[in-house]
């Protein structure tokens, strides 16, 4: 009973989203240069920051699961924290940081970089809000791939870095790309931290949820295709997830099964 | 040649072993689980740091605690066979042979030549493109050997090779890997609990009891002289250690053990001994013998063994003073009516008692 109350909270909403417009409609919706603007946008902002998290995160998440040093879990706190923040709170604190009066505001300005109001900006915000998404569950990866694996590995001659690469890498690849869809949706959805470090600038910085929420002062129609749109790309990247590395992940279960 | 002083301090005790080893041979460490083997091992394969001692194989240096020294795994010469294989699940048999190749940089050619020999080796050439995830255990076994064996290690460290495997495959692989270990111009050493594998491989046989060694020698030494009541129990004989009798009526000459005196044919010095009494010298009735033996213990049947478990052979536990295990034929055990808590007397001569110092 209860858990059926639950579904219908988590489902009509969404029901009803894709009832309220026809198909045909959207599609018309779609060819709208601002909606495909943000579109743009989005797609750009929200890949290129889960680049840049996957990239300098990969490093992390490897060194959180194989070793030990002080202040690990500080580091760790740190790291999750923006899971727990208020977006709009980070945006606020991104200001502080990298705004041109902020801390590291006026370095920034002297190599000619500015990341407030600009795209460069919401690459950031997104980084920041998705990062611990991608670390926490590469973390959980790496910390699963059985440590006889890289044993075997560095009686075979390789380097770490080989053993990463030939052995660690593949054998996490599951949570690593589950780790990289879930940022990358994240970075997509991303609302507060952009809007309040990056501005609302349509082609600049007005990514898809901005637009939403713009379009829903003035034009509740346009507002609803654009989030059947996300709806629709949440979808796609939550099927990607279940089915796409599942012969993945059954493979890297078997190697995880514990030796008789 | 390889010589080692393996030292890590570590609960529940410290482990601290040297041996030494020639190229071409094979030294078996034996010992209970939490003897320390593994980690013997795994400190000469250089997974594990040194607290103190240190590692040369042919006069390079590996590892020296006194100087800091620690040569990473991945930079040593040596082959590693853990005791679950541990084949890399996301590559093909080819793929995990070749693996330690592609890390030196061997080129392609060489390299497929190369894997190719190894697999024909170990009689598994079929394999080559079989996903490792589809192997049986003595398959996977074989294709672990090949993957170690490709680098031509210098070093060749095996943890348990067989008991991954079942009973059956055990038994074929057994002698295939002695065949194979033989002709291997390496340095080898194999790790077993096996008391049968520690005898079937070992050229020269290290026995860690806690994290020490027991007793260390050839085959022959630990059969005919065990020094440990762990190596006795191994070779399955009876070890007592006392001191010859030198004071009082002496009648014939005789060791004074804590379990009690044993009449024996020569003292063997003035010293403490070991003695041993093979369970076959002695002869067991239901009353006081009145031929020959000068030695007669009267005990209580304790367990009764059938050893190997099909055979015609019966092991026989006596609780007496001194304790004694006693293997006799399946008539014995039928002639005497032996069964459980029987009283019964156990006999043997002074010759049948082994003296050594």
């Amino acid at each position: 009973m209860l858990a059926g109350l639950l579904l219908v909270l988590l489902g009509l909403p969404l029901v009803s989203l894709v009832l309220r417009i026809p198909p045909a409609a959207l599609l018309d919706r779609l060819r709208e240069p601002l909606v495909l603007e943000a579109l743009r946008l989005s797609l750009v902002t929200s890949l290129a920051a889960t680049l840049v998290v996957v990239a300098l995160g990969l490093p992390v998440a490897y060194l959180l699961a194989m070793r030990e040093f002080p202040g690990k879990g500080a580091i760790e706190a740190l790291i999750d924290l923006p899971m727990v923040l208020p977006p709009t709170v980070a945006g606020v604190a991104l200001l502080t940081a990298f705004g041109r009066n902020g801390l590291a505001g006026h370095a920034l300005g002297v190599l000619g970089i500015t990341l407030p109001f600009t795209t460069l900006g919401v690459i950031v915000a997104q980084a920041f809000v998705a990062a611990p998404f991608f670390i926490g569950a590469a973390r959980a990866g790496f910390t699963e791939v059985d440590r006889k694996y890289l044993d075997a590995a560095a009686t075979l001659r390789a380097t770490p870095a080989r053993a990463f690469l030939a052995v660690l890498a593949p054998l996490a690849s599951p949570a690593l790309l589950a780790g990289a869809a879930t940022g990358w949706a994240r970075a997509l959805g991303e609302f507060g931290a952009t809007i309040t470090f990056a501005g609302n600038m349509p082609g600049i910085t007005q990514t898809m949820p901005l637009a939403v929420y713009l379009a829903l002062q003035s034009d509740l129609d346009a507002a609803i295709a654009l989030s059947v749109l996300l709806l629709l790309f949440s979808l796609a990247i939550l099927l990607t997830l279940r089915l796409g590395p599942s012969r993945l992940a059954a493979l890297v279960a078997r190697a995880r099964r514990p030796a008789r | 040649m390889l010589d080692a002083r393996l030292a890590k301090r570590r609960a529940p005790f410290a482990l601290d072993v040297a041996f030494q080893a020639t190229a071409g041979s094979t030294t078996v460490l034996v010992g209970e689980s939490g003897a320390g083997k593994t980690s013997a091992l795994r400190l000469l394969a250089g997974l594990d740091r040194l607290d103190d001692g240190f590692v040369a194989l042919g006069g390079e240096r590996y590892a020296d605690a006194a100087l800091r020294l620690h040569l990473p795994a991945w930079q040593r010469d040596i082959g590693y066979v853990a005791q679950d294989y541990a084949l890399f699940p996301h590559l093909s048999v080819f793929e995990n042979v070749a693996f330690g190749l592609r890390a030196t940089g061997v080129e392609r050619g060489r390299l497929r030549t190369l894997v190719e020999e190894a697999l024909e080796l170990l009689g598994i050439a079929g394999l080559a493109s079989r996903p490792s995830m589809q192997l049986s255990g003595g398959q996977q076994q074989r294709v672990a050997l090949a993957r170690a064996l490709v680098l031509s290690p210098r070093l060749l460290l095996l943890d348990e090779p067989l008991s991954a495997l079942d009973l059956q495959t055990r038994r074929a692989v057994r002698g295939e890997l002695r065949a194979l270990l033989k002709r291997l111009p390496c340095v080898t050493v194999y790790v077993t609990h096996s008391p049968v594998e520690a005898l079937v491989f070992g050229d020269q046989i290290v026995v860690l009891e806690q994290g020490r060694v027991a007793q260390a020698g050839s085959r022959e030494d630990l059969l005919r002289r065990p020094r440990s009541p762990f190596v006795a129990e191994l070779v399955g004989t009876n070890l007592f250690v006392g001191r010859p009798v030198t004071s009082g009526p002496i009648v014939s000459p005789t060791i004074r053990t804590p379990e009690g005196d044993f009449a024996v044919d020569d003292q063997a010095g003035s010293g403490g001994v070991f003695l041993t009494v093979s369970p076959r010298e002695i002869t067991l009735y239901a009353r006081l013998p009145e031929a020959s033996a000068q030695n007669v213990f009267l005990g209580t049947v304790r367990e009764i063994i059938p050893e190997p478990p099909a055979g015609d052979r019966v092991r026989v536990v006596l609780d007496a003073r001194p304790p004694l295990v006693v293997e006799v034929t399946r008539e014995a055990v039928g002639g005497l009516r032996l069964h459980e808590g029987m009283r019964i007397h156990a006999a043997f001569k002074a010759t049948g008692v082994h003296v050594y110092s």
